[in-house]
């Protein structure tokens, strides 16, 4: 069972913040989600490589070119900040 | 359906205009009950048609079919909001592979159509902006991730539609809302500018009412794209054109495991087995098979997936995507647009953070890695005996909307069918077998990776028993 604590250090680390009610139910289903999921531990994974890529492709090398020219104007448009001077506004963080 | 409208258009019989004038005024007609569509593209539609018809070219693919795309596939200048409140107002700033391909074949596009926030559901409902209801019960759900896609297609608003698969988010609508989709092998389709939920196993592939005609658009979304380095140069072959009736000798697997499992209802099995004995009567020749890990599968995908969910949704910091707002700190901001998602996405990222975190990481995510392979040898190893496999799709019948809501390990259980073929990086097609009760009945055919055109052909032979 994950403590309230624990859910609160995910979702820290998640930059979710969360209400006392979302805490608790969290709490609850993620708890019985990953018990359940502990099935897996029963499972005897010696010397078994992990698999990450499916297929099996590796070290696909393409040259660095620029292909996609995506114009800044698109770009902008795709943005919810204000756009002053052809830039997008983001709040001071400093 | 595509080709005979094709020969209409060539011969002058139709035109692209009416078409989609027939489908734009069914939409209007029957969209506000079915909710299956968050953008409706009428004008440019209206305007493409249009400039097809003057062309008279009807020689491309899809020259003049009108069609819809789930709303997470980019097409320059239009929303794409994978049915998020995160991404709303957002406008592609370009156009992914799949888009260009279907553009350049000449497809219409209708509309962008409703899908569970970034894809994670199995109903349509984690959608921030709408319920999308069955058409063939409006009570119930059509089915997800890819709802929006098959209510669209069942109720006659599109030809066919572009969905996303990452653990049965086509087949499974497919089947709740009686049309085929088609799961491609992982690599199959480029992901290129198509937004991601998990990105080892997010796949792309059309739904349809016919075999046929998922054949003849895999055919043109298929292939190597140098912007999605998953996608393996293999040849794609003219998939329609490789559909044989013959199944003469073909050596079709049961999955014992799938027919025994907790919660499959009696008339899902009834419906597999009925099947698979027609084919039977066609000439294959069924041979039961075990997959003694398909316990496990539901366990293994949830703990990858969320994990790879976790990540791809690290970008959701409010700078590059989401509503402008007036934070106190950097914290305050990230904090305020990540409220904005639903809750099947913050238990995602959550799971995700959780077992990717130092002294988890080994237990879950890596654990869960290893069993993949395993599982993903299991498959190749029964590949060796049979050629394909027939299996039910989903437990049970379309559900009512709202029952199963609330139990999310319920709800993740009820993939164990689906996930397994995702887990290996297999293909499997959905095909309708007809009606019970007024709700559509089916079941899947997997095949190898890369072997889309044998499921073609056997789905094929059952849409025609």
């Amino acid at each position: 069972m994950l403590s309230e604590e624990e859910i609160h250090k995910i979702a820290k680390l998640s930059y979710l913040s969360l209400t006392p009610e979302e805490v608790k139910k969290f709490q609850k289903e993620l708890s019985g989600i990953l018990s359940f999921f502990e099935e897996i531990s029963e499972i005897n994974t010696d010397g078994v490589i992990p698999t990450a890529q499916i297929t099996g492709l590796t070290d696909m090398l393409r040259l660095d070119n620029p292909v996609q020219n995506i114009s800044a104007d698109a770009l902008l448009k795709s943005s919810q900040h204000c756009i002053r001077d052809h830039q997008v506004c983001v709040p001071a963080i400093l | 359906m595509i080709s005979s409208l094709l020969s209409d258009f060539r011969s002058k019989k139709k035109s692209a205009q009416d078409i989609t004038e027939e489908h734009l005024a069914r939409i209007a007609e029957k969209d506000p009950e079915i909710g299956a569509f968050l953008y409706i593209n009428a004008e440019n539609a209206r305007k493409k048609a249009k400039e097809r018809d003057s062309s008279g070219d009807f020689s491309a693919p899809l020259a003049g079919i009108p069609m819809t795309l789930k709303d997470i596939i980019a097409v320059e200048g239009l929303q794409n909001t994978a049915g998020s409140k995160i991404l709303e107002g957002y406008i592609s700033p370009y156009s992914s592979t799949v888009w260009k391909k279907l553009e350049e074949a000449g497809a219409i596009l209708l509309g962008k159509v409703n899908t569970d926030e970034f894809t994670m559901g199995s109903s349509c409902e984690n959608s921030a902006y709408k319920i999308t209801k069955n058409p063939h019960d409006f009570s119930r759900v059509p089915g997800g991730s890819s709802g929006g896609s098959a209510a669209s297609v069942a109720s006659d608003m599109g030809i066919f539609s572009i969905g996303s698969d990452t653990g049965g988010s086509i087949r499974q609508p497919a089947n709740f809302c009686g049309v085929v989709g088609i799961k491609p092998s992982y690599g199959r389709v480029s992901r290129s500018g198509c937004i991601s939920y998990a990105s080892s196993f997010d796949t792309i592939g059309p739904l349809a009412k016919t075999v046929e005609d998922t054949a003849i658009v895999l055919s043109v979304i298929a292939g190597h794209d140098p912007l999605d380095a998953t996608t393996p140069d293999i040849p794609v072959p003219n998939y329609a054109q490789e559909i044989s009736h013959n199944i003469k000798g073909k050596k079709i697997g049961l999955i014992k495991e799938f027919l025994q499992a907790d919660g499959i209802r009696p008339e899902i099995k009834e419906e597999t087995l009925k099947t698979a004995q027609e084919l039977e009567k066609k000439g294959a020749i069924l041979q039961e098979v075990s997959l003694s890990l398909t316990k496990y599968a539901v366990s293994t995908y949830y703990l990858l997936v969320k994990a790879e969910a976790s990540t791809n949704m690290a970008r959701y910091d409010g700078i590059r995507y989401g509503p402008s707002v007036s934070p106190k700190s950097l914290h305050d901001m990230y904090e305020h647009n990540r409220s904005l998602f639903g809750d099947e996405v913050k238990r995602a990222i959550m799971m995700g953070t959780y077992t990717l975190s130092a002294g988890y990481y080994d237990a879950y995510y890596l654990k869960a890695a290893k069993v993949r392979t395993l599982i993903k040898q299991e498959y190749e190893q029964i590949f060796e005996t049979v050629d394909a496999i027939i299996a039910p799709v989903s437990p049970f019948p379309p559900f009512c909307i709202g029952e199963k809501i609330d139990d999310p390990l319920a709800m993740y259980l009820a993939d164990i069918f689906t996930v397994p073929i995702n887990l290996a990086g297999i293909c499997g097609i959905s095909v309708p077998t007809g009606f019970r009760n007024g709700l559509p009945t089916g079941v899947q055919v997997l095949g190898k990776a890369f072997h889309e055109s044998q499921i073609f052909s056997i789905a094929s032979v059952i849409e025609n028993l």
